[in-house]
């Protein structure tokens, strides 16, 4: 073992006064930090390694435990943090690239708490979502640059395929295999109970899911992991993953230990191999290539699935997002750099990429002007943390938002943002069968279920606030915005006037 | 009528059941004053080996041999509930024979402990449900 | 420094009136004027407008512009450019009446013109898209001009003022119009401008309003994508060309049309038959960001009519009546009252709920 650079980065904190030895800590822990002696009839911790996912914190029957910070600390340097130093230490050990997983922690400006959002006062009354009807269901699709009528000048109804959502939010990619089988079942069934929709991400469609089809947007990805006729032709949309926010510019990663039998069934992929997605779609190498992809997917399920494209935010999102409008799509999707992952390496996740209310508002923008914004619906995630989250994103131009962070904390996801090791104490990010039944997914539904009806009645009294009874009339309002805090450029950027003007 | 019915699949081994049952029929408001330093005489019971955990209480059945075979009178049916009347209860075990379940126990005064779904003490509804962090105990009308 | 209307976003609240004769009977504009003074309390002195439909009978073939200039110089500059674009067959003052109550007037000029043919062809634009595109351009681009009135056979007046006392100044009473739409104005933040008064026109469509719709910056911000320029940031003007873009661009019926700004709600359609339902589930999902939420009572004249259209909430007032050939829309009683003592059928239209009233064919 030699020299132990690192020390442990968290202190089991054990209230000896009330701890009753009733051991469901030390049968929690995925990771092995407590363990009971009967010798000493004492709980001991191995503090190593622990992760501060607070599993044993939530379990603990006499609130007897406490996680914190270990205040064994190098000495401070402004330059040097601790954070730093503590990666050379692991890399000089490892020679290997950092992992980490969810998305990107570092304090960077979140443009959603520098928004403020307006509400009526005398000149126009605000309404009451309890006595009048408050509208939130959303059509996501291409709309027609002009009407049609038949012979008889009766209106021509007829559309190109549309998502119908009962509030303007989606459950965003996740596969299966960098998640369970429970979380994905908790998403399915939580997502046809509220009349919205998940998504698969790359990991296929597992064969018992094939009956949430119409409530599942299935991706394509560049590993093309589990697409066949079959998947394409079940869900009710499709989704053409090209990056996503937490590592844009490289695909996904899963690692053969989590490839058992079923993820390898789901797949179609040797079980114990390497599931690793090239950086690019070998058949994209521009955007002409990419239309060929969305009217391939298009002639496949015979032009009745819309096609979505998943981009993460970089430097020149408009100019890209106004070429995925003309390549065909339907529903562009946007991740900004907040977005989280099963596992990315810490530099990408940690520095490229640009937030999303800057790439929202650029690209929003960028499609009115240049007359393009009813060609497709824009969908953005990384990261919507809140019902007021999802009320500026939509103010500033979105259709609707794709969540996840916030759909796995509400499956009791403690943000430990140790996904890549497989050992998920929450059930949700791992794939050994005695923490996945941690996940009930009667329970998991459930609580996405409340969350998401929870922020339906927030949205609703928002925007009756605002005067507002529909949320198409919020979409791109940014005059219901303000910005707090924000420079020039940023307020220019984001369309938006400083409070107070 | 309501019952308590346990989901193997959903067990995760953790106990917390039992000491949620102990600390309800305790008497005590407070679980540290109940149980620590203890030995506790939970009335329902994690049954597990590597594979597979559940947890074991009374089924409360309709036609309860450990009634029929009680030879003090000490239990009885209340509304579908198989009671325990601890002043008649003589502690011949003759119930824990019997019960095809393993649902009753020994408790600590020598006589039978059993579970009455909490409807006598302060929880008023089973608390090895209520605190089940994965719903693989409920509460319900089946 | 205070702003002036289109430097800023300017709410205000209102008082709207109007009259058609069915049978296309010209009506001159004292009664209209008349509508609007019991309805006082509901403008601020901050600006008042009419608009009048088949007064230019002799001209009936030209667009009228009605142009207020801030000086000389402006006009010199807007002129040349209108000449290069367009055949002016007459150019004249709009004839006025100085009253005290009506001060700080621009120059008011009047033009009937017609697009310059060559032009016209190598654009190939109708000439409707031409006079348009030339009224954003002016208002736009040409500093101190401002074309508040460019349709054919009608004309807008409006001024900084009561509304009773515009009527005054612009000698309506010397004007025959088969209807007339009237609006007096209450803005919270304005310094008052004679352009930023209402009703707001394009082409031959007009727009009288009254409320704060809540939907403006959605409504703006679509409706620009397709050439329209909201230099005033007034919801009046917002609303101008969004009828404007769904009945002329997008050839919608005014029902249609209807059914996009003040939507049914989803619950609703939900109801209807199926033939209903497809077609207004097909019009909310096309023109989502057209939908007008907030409050408000327009009254939309056009050649040969008139449409009254509520918020769906019915958050304004607004009244129809009718005597005889003619039917009055007001946002109180008393203003109808005021032009008919007599009116009958004196009835409140329900929120979204479009009332159309149309000059029997060939009587404009």
């Amino acid at each position: 073992m030699g020299i132990r650079y690192l020390t442990p980065e968290f202190e089991v904190v054990r209230n000896d006064a009330r701890c009753i030895r009733c051991q469901a800590c030390a049968r929690q822990c995925a990771n092995e930090v407590h363990r009971y002696d009967a010798d000493l009839d004492m709980m001991l911790s191995d503090e190593m390694q622990c992760v501060n996912c607070q599993r044993c914190v939530s379990l603990c029957p006499t609130n007897a435990l406490k996680i914190v910070h270990s205040d064994c600390r190098l000495r401070e340097n402004a330059n040097w943090d601790n954070a730093h130093i503590r990666e050379v230490y692991k890399q000089a050990d490892s020679g290997g690239m950092l992992l980490s997983s969810m998305g990107n922690p570092e304090p960077y400006p979140v443009y959603w708490d520098r928004l403020l959002i307006n509400a009526s006062q005398v000149t126009n009354p605000s309404i009451d979502p309890l006595r009048e009807p408050m509208e939130t269901r959303v059509f996501l699709g291409k709309k027609p640059s002009r009407i049609r009528r038949g012979e008889n000048g009766e209106l021509d109804t007829t559309l190109t395929p549309q998502l119908e959502l009962s509030m303007p939010v989606m459950f965003s990619a996740m596969s299966y295999g960098s998640i369970s089988y429970n979380a994905h079942e908790s998403l399915a069934r939580a997502a046809t109970e509220l009349g919205l929709y998940y998504n698969t991400g790359e990991g296929g469609l597992h064969e018992d899911f094939y009956q949430y089809g119409p409530h599942t947007i299935v991706q394509v990805a560049s590993g093309r992991f589990g697409v066949h006729e079959g998947y394409l032709q079940a869900g009710a949309a499709i989704e053409i993953k090209i990056g996503q926010g937490a590592k844009p510019g490289i695909g996904g990663h899963l690692p053969g230990i989590k490839v058992g039998a079923d993820i390898s069934r789901t797949r179609m992929i040797p079980e114990g191999s390497d599931a690793i997605s090239p950086a690019p779609h070998h058949d994209i190498y521009s955007i002409e290539d990419l239309r060929q992809l969305v009217c391939s997917l298009k002639e496949a399920t015979a032009y009745t699935k819309p096609v979505i494209v998943k981009v993460a935010a970089v430097h020149n999102i408009a100019a890209i997002a106004s070429g995925i409008a003309r390549s065909g799509a339907d529903i562009i999707a946007i991740d900004g750099f907040h977005g989280g992952t099963g596992a990315a390496p810490t530099r990408i996740r940690d520095s490229v990429g640009i937030p999303i209310e800057l790439a929202l508002a650029a690209v929003d923008q960028r499609l009115r002007d240049e007359g393009i914004r009813n060609n497709v619906s824009l969908v953005v995630g990384g990261s919507i943390r809140s019902s007021a989250d999802v009320v500026k994103a939509v103010a500033l131009g979105a259709d609707a938002c794709y969540v996840a962070t916030a759909a796995l904390l509400a499956l009791g996801c403690h943000l430990c943002r140790t996904c890549q090791t497989g050992k998920c104490n929450w059930g949700i990010a791992t794939q050994r069968p005695e923490l996945v039944k941690r996940l009930n997914p009667d329970v998991g539904s459930r609580r996405l279920v409340n969350l998401m009806t929870a922020w339906n009645h927030e949205i609703k009294e928002i925007l009756g606030g605002m005067g507002i009874n529909s949320i198409e009339a919020l979409r791109g309002n940014r005059l219901m915005l303000r910005g707090i805090g924000l420079n020039g450029k940023e307020l220019e950027i984001l369309g938006v006037s400083h409070a107070g003007e | 009528m309501k019952r308590v019915y346990v989901n193997e699949k959903w067990c995760l081994g953790c106990h917390l059941c039992e000491y949620n049952c102990a600390f309800a029929n305790s008497g005590e408001r407070d679980m540290v004053k109940a149980l620590k330093g203890r030995t506790i005489y939970p009335r329902v019971h994690i049954e597990e080996d590597d594979q597979i955990s559940y947890a074991v209480s009374c089924r409360h059945c309709t036609d309860p041999l450990c009634v029929k075979g009680c030879i003090a009178g000490a239990l009885s049916v209340k509304d579908g509930t198989v009671c325990i009347d601890h002043n008649k209860c003589v502690g011949c075990f003759t119930c824990i024979l019997l019960c095809p379940y393993g649902a009753v126990s020994p408790g600590p005064d020598g006589l039978a402990l059993k579970c009455e779904l909490c409807l006598e003490n302060a929880c008023g509804a089973p608390a090895c449900a209520a605190g089940c962090p994965n719903q693989a105990i409920v509460y319900e009308e089946r | 420094m205070l702003q002036k209307e289109g430097q800023v976003r300017i709410p205000s609240g209102c008082a709207i009136s109007a009259v058609i004769s069915t049978d296309g009977t010209r009506m001159t504009g004292e009664k209209i004027v008349e509508s609007m003074k019991p309805m006082h309390e509901r403008s601020n002195g901050l600006g008042g407008g009419f608009a009048g439909y088949g007064i230019y009978p002799e001209y009936k073939d030209f667009f009228a512009l009605h142009i207020f200039y801030d000086d000389d110089a402006c006009r010199t500059d807007c002129e040349t450019y209108l000449r290069s674009k367009l055949e002016i067959v007459r150019e004249e003052n709009i004839p006025t009446r100085k009253i005290p109550q009506i001060t700080d007037e621009p120059q008011i000029w009047r033009y009937f013109v017609t697009p310059r043919h060559t032009l016209l062809n190598s654009m190939q634009l109708d000439e409707n898209e031409f006079i348009a595109r030339i009224v954003m351009h002016v208002n736009t681009l040409c500093d101190g001009c401002h074309v508040f009135s460019s349709g054919k056979n009608m004309g807008v007046f409006k001024a900084v003022g009561f509304p009773e006392d515009v009527g005054v100044f612009y000698r309506l009473e010397e004007y025959g119009a088969y209807a007339w739409t009237a609006h007096g104005r209450y803005p919270t933040n304005t310094p008052g401008w004679w352009g930023g008064a209402h009703p707001f026109a394009l082409l031959d469509r007009t727009v009288v309003h009254n409320g704060e719709i809540s939907s403006y910056d959605a409504n703006r911000r679509f409706i620009e994508m397709f050439g329209y320029k909201c230099t005033l940031m007034t919801d009046t003007e917002v609303i101008t060309y969004i009828m404007d873009f769904l009945l002329r661009k997008q050839e919608l019926t005014l029902e249609e049309a209807a059914s996009v700004i003040a939507a049914p709600f989803w619950s609703t359609i939900d109801r209807k038959d199926e033939a209903e339902r497809k077609k207004l589930q097909y019009l909310r999902t096309v023109y989502p960001s057209l939908l007008v939420t907030g409050p408000f009572s327009i009254i939309v004249g056009f050649e040969g009519g008139l449409m009254a259209l509520n918020d769906r909430l019915k958050l304004r007032s607004m009244v129809v009546g009718e005597k005889g050939d003619r039917v009055f829309i007001a946002s109180e009683e008393a203003a109808i009252r005021a032009m008919e003592p007599d009116a009958e059928n004196i009835w409140a239209p329900a929120g979204g709920e479009p009332v159309i009233v149309r000059v029997k064919e060939g009587a404009y």
